[in-house]
């Protein structure tokens, strides 16, 4: 470390001001930063010392991800050997097959599922990464501003929300709408309206639907069909859609059913906002009142019973382990960029976000999800609570104290 | 009564004038600076739709429609080729009214509004309003509830648009994007998550 250090030292007059490579500071800095730390020490008051800098915040989110990672990697590979089990087949075909030859795919066995998963998931995080990584270096060189880790959290947060099956060509083009239009063009990480991950998504799932959405697309073997719960469930008969289900709570607690890779297990997303609450980094107020929110239209849903709608029947406790729930409450919409910025408007903003993913779930048949869209107009309309909160903040201020 | 309540939520949220249809971006775009500004006008909007709309429901009904002259003693008389005309004449004289309106007793707004609401009158929301109204067929009842969620809707779109445009008094775009550019951008990602209410079914 110490002679990468003085390396590194010895190297930063070249990217300095009149430096010959005072273009590529960018990246120099970034490297620099993400080795050793900041260099920069604040000369005038106030000054804090905190080793969560705003660099540090970033990674924070990275490593609360990785149980969602762990989960995401293990699930698919566990999806595609049940899969090929049950068919029949020994092994996928393609360029994975030539490498699960060393296997045997058993669903049983940790190895062969997480190698798997692996083939499905890390093609996928590669191409996001680099993608949106190329972008995020020519903005930054081109306009000289510094690196965000940022990138990193917005470029493995959308592989999560993906099926799969996704083609990777479809990654890259949602990567680089994500990153170009919902961040750079507004100047970068902090000052975009939208979280870039979300609009990538979406982009691609209203650009290239027969990719994002259906039965076939779950489970990584060509022609096995397995529709997500929710789907099942909006074919399920009405007094009762649970035991349409082939699984029980805990499965979907944990994790080990079909859906986009990162959002099957409610637990490694309690775990990643363990983390996330304990540095203070993602803010408890929204996790709460999203949850809230959708308890709240879930048991009244639940409650006056419908007779022409299964969805309207799951017991609430089953939608919030159902579909991207709990990944989006917990990584999505408390992005500390897009969200309110007021801590009554953090209230409003998760109530508004929970009871509108699961009405959109319970009675828009044309998307079965609808985490990933409430949270996008949560988006838009997040400026406009911190509006309402700041004008009522300055009424009252003016009658108590003229 | 629920019938006129899904008139009103389509018109709001999966038919939005603005976001879905596109329609009366002009205005939408020019006067999305401020909240307190975006509110006046939505609230302005929102009036002309509930008044024009309705209005231009009862022309249509009973003078322009085939045989609508019929009481008249005039049967067989097609009058719909003269809508078009007729309807801006309406919101053209609404529009009037309401700016004198504004003028006397809301100075305020009226000022920042400025040549916007005058050209309100041939803000294709609103005359688009009007011709959904006749395309739809809809009854007299069903055309206030249409006016309501249509004014609403344009209201609601264009008071989000501001608050998210209050927001990027902090960005820093490239060059080329700066104002009305990155609006349009913030505009397009708005319609994109708007798409998330399309396809309600009760």
């Amino acid at each position: 470390m110490k002679i990468l250090d003085k390396y590194l030292k010895q190297a930063a007059p070249l990217f300095a001001k009149d430096g010959r490579l005072a273009r590529w500071y960018p990246l120099f800095e970034a490297t620099d930063s993400f080795l050793m730390g900041s260099r920069l020490t604040t000369r005038t008051a106030p000054h804090v010392r905190d080793a969560l800098d705003l660099k540090r915040v970033m990674i924070m989110v990275v490593i609360s991800l990785l149980p969602c990672v762990g989960m995401a990697i293990w699930n698919t590979g566990y999806q595609a050997n049940l899969a090929l089990q049950a068919l029949g087949i020994a092994g996928p075909s393609g360029w994975r097959g030539a490498i699960m030859a060393a296997i045997p795919c058993n669903p049983d066995s940790l190895a062969a599922n997480l190698l798997h998963g692996a083939l499905y998931f890390l093609p996928i995080y590669l191409v996001s990464v680099t993608v949106g990584g190329i972008w995020e270096c020519v903005f930054n060189i081109v306009r000289g501003h510094e690196m965000s880790e940022a990138f990193l959290v917005t470029s493995l947060l959308f592989p999560l929300t993906l099926p799969a099956t996704i083609p990777l060509w479809q990654v890259a083009v949602g990567i680089s709408f994500g990153v170009i239009f919902a961040k750079e063009a507004f100047g970068g990480v902090g000052r975009n309206f939208m979280n870039p991950a979300l609009v990538a998504r979406a982009f691609i799932f209203f650009a290239y639907p027969i990719r994002m959405s259906g039965n076939q697309i779950w489970v990584g073997v060509d022609g096995f069909s397995s529709a997500t719960a929710l789907a099942e469930l909006a074919e399920a008969p009405v007094a009762a859609p649970i035991t349409a289900l082939n699984f029980s709570w805990n499965d979907a607690f944990l994790g080990t059913i079909p859906g986009s890779m990162g959002e099957t297990s409610t637990l490694a997303c309690l775990l990643g906002a363990a983390l996330l609450l304990a540095c203070g980094i993602a803010s408890w107020r929204v996790m709460a009142a999203m949850l809230l929110g959708g308890l709240g239209i879930s048991l009244l849903c639940w409650l006056v019973t419908s007779p022409g709608n299964p969805l309207c029947n799951i017991p609430p406790h089953w939608h919030l382990v159902l579909g991207g729930f709990a990944f989006g409450l917990v990584f999505m919409a408390t992005d500390p960029v897009t969200a309110p910025h007021t801590d009554a408007g953090k209230w409003g903003y998760g109530l508004f976000i929970g009871a509108l993913s699961i009405t959109i779930r319970i009675f828009n048949p044309a998307y079965p999800e609808g985490v990933m869209l409430a949270i996008l107009l949560g988006n838009v309309f997040a400026p406009l609570f911190d509006y309402v909160v700041i004008q009522a903040n300055i009424r009252q201020r003016m009658l108590s104290h003229g | 009564m629920i019938h006129y309540l899904e008139i009103i939520f389509t018109a709001l949220f999966i038919e939005n004038l603005v976001l879905s249809f596109f329609l009366g971006m002009c205005t939408f775009l020019a006067i999305s600076k401020q909240v307190k500004t975006a509110m006046g006008l939505g609230l302005a909007v929102l009036i002309i739709q509930i008044i024009t709309v309705p209005i231009n429901n009862l022309i249509y009904n009973h003078l322009l429609k085939a045989d609508a002259l019929a009481w008249a003693g005039q049967p067989g008389l097609d009058l719909t080729f003269l809508g078009l005309l007729i309807y801006i004449g309406v919101i053209a004289a609404v529009v009037q009214i309401l700016e004198m309106f504004l003028d006397r007793f809301m100075p305020a707004l009226y000022n920042s509004l400025g040549i916007y609401l005058p050209l309100l009158t041939v803000n294709c929301a609103i005359l688009g309003a009007s011709l959904f109204m006749v395309e739809r067929d809809y009854n007299f009842g069903e055309s206030v509830a249409y006016g309501i969620g249509a004014g609403a809707g344009f209201m609601l779109a264009v008071v989000a648009l501001a608050g998210i445009r209050e927001k990027l008094e902090y960005a820093n775009p490239p060059k080329g994007l700066k104002g009305l550019g990155l609006t349009f951008v913030a505009a397009g990602l708005m319609a994109l998550a708007f798409m998330g209410v399309a396809g309600f079914a009760f």
